[in-house]
């Protein structure tokens, strides 16, 4: 290929002179992000969502909070509710739940240099731009032993055309238990770019459900990160209908054997919208097994990217890692790129990935027709189906109702 | 899972210690000065004789290369080549133009002898190979001899070395060169477009099944050479072949580039099924010496209903970065690669394939066995992209690895892209053991385990071996057991 000169684009430009001379911005994290920019298709962990190209313009982030949304889709949860407008942190509930604590931190953000870090040593840029700007984590920690029955729900709002950063760090001690959902809701030609850390010690259950429920115009960038201690257990369950540009990473560290982690999601796009999920599974530990499951419904001229690495290290033996994407083309517009990708360094070790890439079985469609279903009614059922198997993994059975009630109205909507 | 003993000696035996065409001839050799500058090319160019249009696109290439970056994706490592540091041409000095196989330097033939490729046709017709074979030689920059010439040209075939064929047949080179692989594919395709020497040329024309099956054998000899071979394939309409390749190189503790580039042209109804045993010199047990293998392989299904299958035993290289791809642009056109490779010692693969869906009603298949032990690194990377048009497309891959020792690495990058709603993709990748099911039935039946393994796994590599032509089957053999054993793990 030939040598091309980097030229920036307006929103790296914006990026730049948004960081210059302001004393919030680490100026270390920054640096790292703009060393290499925005990430563009020649990077190969953005090649098929071209951030450069994708993303017009960045805008500034906003000053003070702005006002939430009245309407709200998981209101009849119970649970202990954090909203974060526009990324400003300012108060939490001092005694939220029974071994639950929370504090407002100024910690130093990691941006992959912390030790033991989960994030990408040589700096993911979406990573990068999260710990420059962010103003404060949010950090929730579980003390040992506790099994939290309510789930911690923090409902994200990106209120106006504002970049909203937001960072939150969870400790769940030995033998813990705790759900938490993360809910994004972004307005239009808002920037969302938000950091979930979970660090899990041994014998640990957690439950992570993320929702993107972004308007069609927003841009919603989030990030993952889990570090899962021996004989733990971690799902992570993920719906995303929103956004227009929305990449979410997910970043997954072994550090105790006998553990499992289970990932799992869903995505509903239409029109023009293009959703990326990439995750790391990291084997570093014997005996862990991992399972991933993704089904995207692309209608329109909707774009869906499926990048999944299982990385097994040398001395790994005895993982179990299997992944699977599956996606439904509904229109000749739509896209689906692919990439499940295995890095095996241990010789006793079984795992398998998957992809498949199909239109609807005209033969199903065909049987549930003769029975007397109008066509879009026996494409919503079946396509509820593909998408149930995704949703099915959620154990948290008020959220998994809930989205599969979601999903069931997007169907309706597309008539 | 853990690879069954005799597997492991098996793959032992192809250790990279074990090379056995690593002798090399001593020749005197006709060799450009060392370096590669337009001066190069143009010497290149003039020893070959070619036209003043050959010599604007090699330098046209060669300008264009000067502006490009090496890729840098691909899952191998190695140290910054130094490209002044080789020679471009080195050719047998003795009989530069060999008329008839008697003119041909005996030490030359001695070589091919050795390496067990039969040149001379009355050798061949006493029954030394069961079928026939048309071979032509390349000897470093050179192709010595094509056989079988007068016995093709009968049935239209026109089978020769490519500087022939800018010589003879210019229309046709003309028409086809770098109509698959563009000038500017890739930097190591760009690179050998200035400074290719040598390679085949085939011409099959409308209708004609070719009479035999068609072979080169590239051989590198000289010290500090590259070797950069060009490969062009045309079948015309309802057209069928079948093309070996076979490479060898002697055993040298420096590193060798070799940097190929072979297109395929189908037209309707038409057939080419390429097969390779890719032998290059891997390099000592710690790594020093090899041939970097950086091959662009690609094939054009242009017309309606061609298809165009490759299928690959790689077991030699330092370093491997190949990509044998299929174009499927004719409606209905059908793409296959099969695939074997094995690494060991030191050596580092990153080889697979792309199967590029244009067409309506498009095909391909992708089954790629990967066995890595030693200290060394496999990967197999592969991209099935459906485009909007290519309604009903269809593509199933299969790619599965196996790891003897605990400090080698087994890696898959596939890549799938569909754009279009009816095509239909599947992909699946194991490491896994078989299934208990099957084996406690085979062991019901009295079969001990590592039999019911073999049986069991015998059946399910068969897609590769199947489609390897006769020709090969004796070297293959070896290495196919291997794959049976290994995959059970």
């Amino acid at each position: 290929m030939a040598s091309v000169t980097p030229l920036k684009t307006a929103a790296e430009l914006s990026l730049l002179a948004q960081a210059e001379g302001s004393k919030s911005v680490r100026q270390n994290s920054f640096a790292r992000y703009a060393a290499k920019g925005l990430p563009h298709r020649r990077v190969e962990a953005y090649h098929y969502t071209d951030i450069r190209a994708l993303l017009k313009d960045a805008p500034a982030p906003a000053q003070k909070a702005g006002v939430a949304p009245t309407h709200f889709a998981f209101n009849e949860i119970d649970a202990c509710v954090i909203t974060l407008i526009d990324g400003q942190l300012t108060a939490v509930p001092t005694n939220p739940l029974a071994g639950v604590s929370m504090n407002i931190s100024d910690e130093v953000p990691d941006d992959g240099l912390a030790a033991r870090s989960v994030f990408p040593s040589d700096g993911d840029p979406i990573i990068a731009l999260n710990a420059a700007f962010v103003h404060r984590t949010l950090r929730i920690v579980i003390d040992a032993g506790c099994a939290i029955e309510k789930p911690v729900l923090l409902r994200c709002i990106t209120a106006g055309a504002v970049s909203a950063y937001s960072r939150v760090v969870v400790e769940v001690a030995n033998g813990a238990s705790m759900t938490l959902i993360e809910c994004h809701e972004c307005a239009s030609g808002g920037l969302t770019n938000s950091v979930v850390e979970i660090a899990a010690g041994d014998d640990v259950s957690v439950e992570h459900i993320r929702v993107n429920l972004g308007d069609e115009s927003a841009t919603v960038l989030t990030s993952f990160g889990g570090r899962i201690g021996a004989r733990s257990a971690l799902t992570s369950g993920n719906f995303v209908t929103g956004g227009a540009l929305s990449r979410h990473q997910v970043f997954l560290r072994f550090e105790g054997e006998g553990a499992t982690a289970t990932i799992s999601g869903a995505a509903l796009l239409k029109d023009r919208q293009q959703a990326d999920t990439t995750l790391v599974v990291d084997h570093s530990v014997p005996e862990c097994v991992s399972r991933e499951h993704f089904a995207h419904v692309l209608d329109g001229e909707a774009t869906g990217v499926f990048q999944g690495k299982i990385i097994v290290r040398p001395h790994a033996q005895k993982t179990d890692g299997k992944m699977m994407s599956r996606a439904v083309l509904l229109a000749d517009g739509a896209t689906m790129n692919n990439k499940p990708e295995l890095e095996i360094f241990a010789d006793d070790v079984q795992c398998g990935h998957g992809a498949t890439v199909g239109a609807l079985d005209d033969d199903l469609l065909f049987y549930l027709r003769a029975r007397g279903l109008p066509k879009p009614e026996a494409e919503a059922l079946m396509l509820q189906a593909f998408v149930g198997e995704a949703l099915e993994m959620i154990a948290h059975d008020g959220m998994r109702e809930r989205l599969e009630w979601l999903s069931e109205t997007w169907l309706k909507a597309r008539g | 899972m853990v690879a069954v003993k005799e597997t492991v000696e098996q793959v032992k035996e192809l250790d990279v210690d074990q090379y056995k065409y690593g002798f090399s001839t001593d020749l005197e050799v006709d060799k450009a000065p060392k370096g590669l500058s337009e001066d190069i090319v143009r010497f290149i160019s003039a020893k070959k004789g070619e036209p003043e249009w050959m010599l604007e696109w090699r330098l046209d290439a060669y300008r264009r290369w000067l502006t490009m970056t090496e890729p840098n994706w691909a899952r191998v490592h190695y140290p910054k080549i130094d490209f002044n540091d080789s020679y471009y041409y080195a050719a047998p000095k003795k009989n530069a133009a060999p008329k008839t196989l008697d003119e041909v330097d005996p030490a030359i033939l001695d070589a091919y002898k050795k390496l067990g490729i039969p040149l001379r046709e009355q050798e061949i017709l006493a029954g030394v190979q069961t079928s026939k074979v048309a071979v032509d030689a390349v000897f470093d920059s050179v192709s010595v001899v094509t056989t079988f010439k007068e016995e093709l040209k009968k049935a239209g075939v026109i089978f020769c070395s490519i500087s022939e064929a800018i010589k003879e047949h210019p229309e046709l080179v003309r028409k086809y060169l770098g109509s698959v692989v563009p000038v500017t594919d890739n930097y190591y395709a760009t690179l050998n477009c200035a400074v290719f020497t040598d390679g085949s040329f085939v011409y099959i024309p409308e209708g004609v099944r070719c009479p035999m099956e068609l072979s080169t054998y590239f051989r590198i000899n000289e010290k500090n050479t590259g070797q950069f071979e060009r490969t062009l394939i045309i079948a015309e309409k309802g057209s069928y072949v079948s093309y070996l390749e076979g490479c060898t190189a002697p055993q040298r503790d420096e590193n060798q580039l070799h940097a190929a580039v072979v297109e395929l042209v189908t037209m309707d109804d038409a057939e080419i099924k390429y097969s390779t045993v890719q032998n290059w010199y891997p390099g000592d047990a710690d790594g020093k010496g090899g041939i970097y293998n950086f091959v662009t392989k690609r094939g054009d299904c242009r017309g309606a209903n061609s298809k165009i299958s490759w299928t690959q035993v790689e077991t030699g290289s330092a370093i491997t970065w190949k990509y044998p791809s299929c174009i499927l642009r004719g409606d209905n056109s059908r793409g296959e690669f099969y695939s074997i490779a094995v690494s060991n010692g030191m050596q580092q693969v990153d080889s697979g394939t792309k199967m590029i869906h244009l067409g309506k009603n498009t095909t391909s298949r992708i089954i790629s066995k990967g066995i890595s032990a030693g200290r060394s690194q496999n990967t197999y990377r592969g991209q099935v992209s459906a485009h909007r048009k290519a309604s009903n497309a269809r593509n199933f891959t299969n790619c599965d690895s196996l790891l003897i020792g605990e400090q080698c690495g087994a890696h898959t990058v596939p890549y799938l892209e569909s754009k279009n709603a009816s095509a239909v993709f599947e992909h699946e990748a194991t490491t896994s053991k078989i299934s208990e099911e099957q084996m406690f039935y085979c062991r019901q039946r009295g079969l001990s385990a590592e039999e019911a393994t073999a049986l069991i796994v015998n059946g399910f590599v068969k897609d590769v071996l199947q489609q390897l032509p006769m020709e090969f089957a004796v070297e293959a053999q070896k290495l196919i057991s291997i794959s049976l054993e290994g995959s059970v793990g």
